[in-house]
């Protein structure tokens, strides 16, 4: 347990030559993937005790779901998890839908798996970039895999620019479907981009999978075992990285993800070397159900509900629901409570990164300053979704 | 300057030196900012003066241009002379380096001592910066350095003392003429062992990544510096860069044949800028596709692998020379 605030103030002299320090890492640091704040307990370089400190980020969403419609909310949901906005998009709107027993037409399901995929390629980019550059610096080779992974990112970004005009937030989701049908050539270029992603992520497994630096960074470095992770109740990544076998995608299909064929990858080391393995492989199999979309998407509508604009087209009648997607952070869940008006009684999100940051204390303790930002790194939190 | 007396032309070319140094140091920034800048498919400075050309200035006006910030519970007076005492050990070991035959400060017959001496000083005023600055991070970087440099200098003495026992001599000016036949990187199995070990220390001695644990900024935020800012700031990266520079003009004296080279006689100090350049540019290629190392895994390297290694080489050479028939290139 952290010590109360006056107990730290007070340090003890033991005289034996060693002696604790407390240090502060965050809420402004330049490897606190945001805002997150720990407070360390150091033996010389070794971490003897962390407090993760959370709050910086946060923007009462539950509370501002409470105050605005069905309608409204989605893209405003796209704000909790600002790398991967696609995903609470479609889980908020699952939700509604589930309340509202709406269908969904098999184009706009599968569209919407098309860019769950995408994202998923997307943020796994930025955190590939931001873990190298954690362990490797912004004055070093860490900033190089940063710049070539934001490269690729920026590519997808186009893509959805391409379909939606936003390249962060996207309000792509709507009740009962999607709000944009793929542009006229779209396909084409998004075919093109995959292709190039899928051969430029050689070139970073050699650049670092070839390097002995990168081993010896990432290989036995905060391990968690099968039974923490079962306990903590992290997910995705992190949890296949501890040998659970366990994708929502497989296990729960949504969205019609029976329709496709993919490898769920399961590592059982549960270092951050195997969550990057983990990672490398969900690079490929995103882009391989990518593929089976492009070649075959379903003609049809896109909306059971074309331009849904008013709540007055979407009834949502009293009673509660738990709606679960695969996130590129694990487990993104949406809880609403209708109470048959236009507006949800009570929200609350289930944010992977916050789930997965409750492992961050059990592991940290006894490695080293520069093992916890690789730690941090590789469990990918962002901090919107953790503080919300 | 045959007529001037000694300490007079020591002056001059010490004066005319340092002035030589800055401008290089100057634009060997915006080389390492362009090479990177490429290797990661960027550009790089482009906005001020054709191609970038003007950014060390701008860079060096912005930064006199800066508040100078003292933390309120620094030690004033060490913080103040930290930058000071970092930099003159940093310059200092330009002293002996000759540039062309005949051109240098002082070519004494310790050379490569000197040399190695005066650039370990600088752990002074790095302690010192990191003890006064009273940041944690600035006072964990502090400990760190202090390990390291004593872990990589020995193995980067021992690296550089292959050439000094091929070329039977201290004193640098005769190290560069002994390689007048071959380059001593190209001399069989010990050549190349001994090269590779002294770009392996010298990227630990000057703090690059993969060996950068005391700036460390994605930990440490800026190590023992991130509290200094204006001209203290840049006085430090300055002397950092000196640093490096010098340890490249070194290694491509003891094992690049310094001022030897193609074409007539006067391109001879060409050459040698050119190969100083070529070492610089190596360090910076491996900086910028290298990820940091772990500080334990630091000192396993120096003291398991790289010291026994460069002791064993050290010896290797000893017997070698002594097989030949003595010393001499």
């Amino acid at each position: 347990m952290p010590p109360e605030t006056p107990a730290r103030a007070v340090r003890t002299l033991d005289y034996t030559g060693s002696e604790r320090l407390t240090m502060n890492m965050g809420p402004q640091h330049p490897s606190a993937h945001g805002v997150f704040r720990a407070i360390l307990e150091l033996e010389g370089e070794q971490v003897v005790g962390v407090d993760a400190v959370i709050g910086y980020l946060h923007r009462c969403h539950e509370k501002l779901a409470e105050h605005l419609t069905y309608v409204q909310y989605p893209s405003i949901a796209s704000k909790t998890d600002y790398v991967a906005a696609m995903t609470s998009e479609l889980a908020y709107v699952m939700a509604t839908e589930g309340l509202a027993k709406v269908e969904v037409p098999k184009r706009a399901q599968y569209l919407r798996v098309l860019v769950a995929e995408l994202q998923r390629v997307a943020s796994h980019c930025l955190w590939l970039g931001t873990w190298c550059m954690d362990m490797g610096g912004a004055l070093g080779g860490g900033a190089t895999v940063f710049l070539y992974c934001i490269r690729e990112r920026e590519l997808i970004l186009d893509l959805f620019e391409a379909l939606t005009g936003a390249r962060l937030l996207y309000g792509f989701h709507q009740i009962g479907g999607v709000r944009y049908d793929l542009p006229e050539g779209w396909a084409a270029q998004c075919r093109q981009t995959i292709d190039l992603i899928e051969q430029r992520l050689l070139e970073y497994e050699g650049l670092l999978e070839e390097n002995a630096f990168f081993h010896l960074r990432t290989k036995g470095v905060g391990v968690i075992t099968r039974e923490l992770a079962e306990d903590v109740g992290i997910g995705g990544p992190l949890l296949r990285g501890s040998g659970v076998a366990y994708d929502l995608r497989r296990a729960h299909p949504y969205s019609s993800y029976e329709d496709f064929q993919f490898d769920v990858p399961v590592e059982p080391a549960g270092d951050c070397f195997a969550r990057y393995q983990v990672r490398m492989v969900e690079f490929r199999q995103a882009i391989r159900i990518v593929r089976q979309i492009l070649d075959g998407l379903p003609e049809g509508p896109i909306s059971s509900r074309p331009g849904v604009k008013s709540v007055a087209q979407v009834r949502v009648p009293k009673g509660e629901i738990f709606t679960r997607v695969e996130g590129p952070r694990g487990e993104v869940g949406c809880y609403l409570i209708g109470d048959g008006g236009p507006k949800p009684y009570r929200m609350k999100w289930r944010g992977a990164s916050f789930s997965n940051l409750a492992v961050l204390p059990h592991i940290i303790p006894g490695h080293s300053v520069a093992d916890v930002v690789a730690i941090m790194g590789s469990v990918d939190p962002v901090f919107g979704e953790v503080d919300r | 300057m045959t007529d001037l007396s000694p300490a007079v032309s020591a002056l001059l070319t010490g004066g005319a030196l340092l002035g030589a140094l800055l401008g290089l140091l100057a634009y060997v920034t915006l080389l390492e900012r362009k090479f990177a800048a490429r290797l990661q498919s960027r550009i790089g400075p482009y906005r001020v003066g054709p191609h970038g050309l003007l950014q060390p200035i701008a860079d060096g006006v912005k930064l006199l241009l800066k508040e100078d910030l003292v933390p309120a519970a620094a030690d004033r007076t060490v913080f103040n002379l930290a930058p000071v005492v970092f930099l003159v050990p940093c310059f200092l070991i330009y002293a002996t380096i000759p540039f062309a035959p005949g051109l240098g400060v002082a070519d004494v017959n310790i050379g490569v001592l000197f040399f190695l001496a005066v650039s370990s000083m600088e752990i002074v005023g790095l302690f010192m910066a990191g003890w006064s600055s009273n940041n944690k991070y600035a006072l964990l970087s502090a400990m760190r350095a202090v390990n390291q440099i004593i872990s990589y200098d020995l193995p980067f003495l021992m690296a550089a003392m292959v050439p000094v026992l091929l070329a039977g001599s201290l004193r640098l000016s005769e190290i560069a003429t002994a390689q007048q036949g071959l380059w001593f990187v190209f001399y069989p199995v010990i050549g190349q062992l001994g090269f590779v070990a002294y770009v392996v220390a010298s990227v630990a001695a000057e703090n690059r990544v993969p060996f950068d644990i005391l700036e460390a900024e994605s930990e440490l935020v800026a190590g023992f510096r991130v509290e200094y800012s204006g001209m203290k700031f840049a006085m430090i990266t300055l002397s950092e860069y000196a640093h490096v520079i010098g340890t490249s003009f070194l290694g491509a004296l003891l094992f690049l044949g310094a001022w030897s080279g193609p074409g007539p006689e006067w391109l001879g100090p060409g050459w040698f800028r050119l190969k100083a350049l070529m070492m610089f540019s190596l360090i910076t290629w491996v900086r910028w596709s290298f990820i940091r190392i772990r500080v334990d895994q630091i000192l396993r390297i120096s003291w398991k692998l790289l010291l026994p290694l460069t002791v064993l080489l050290v010896m290797a050479t000893a017997i070698i020379v002594v097989l030949r028939g003595g010393t001499g290139g």
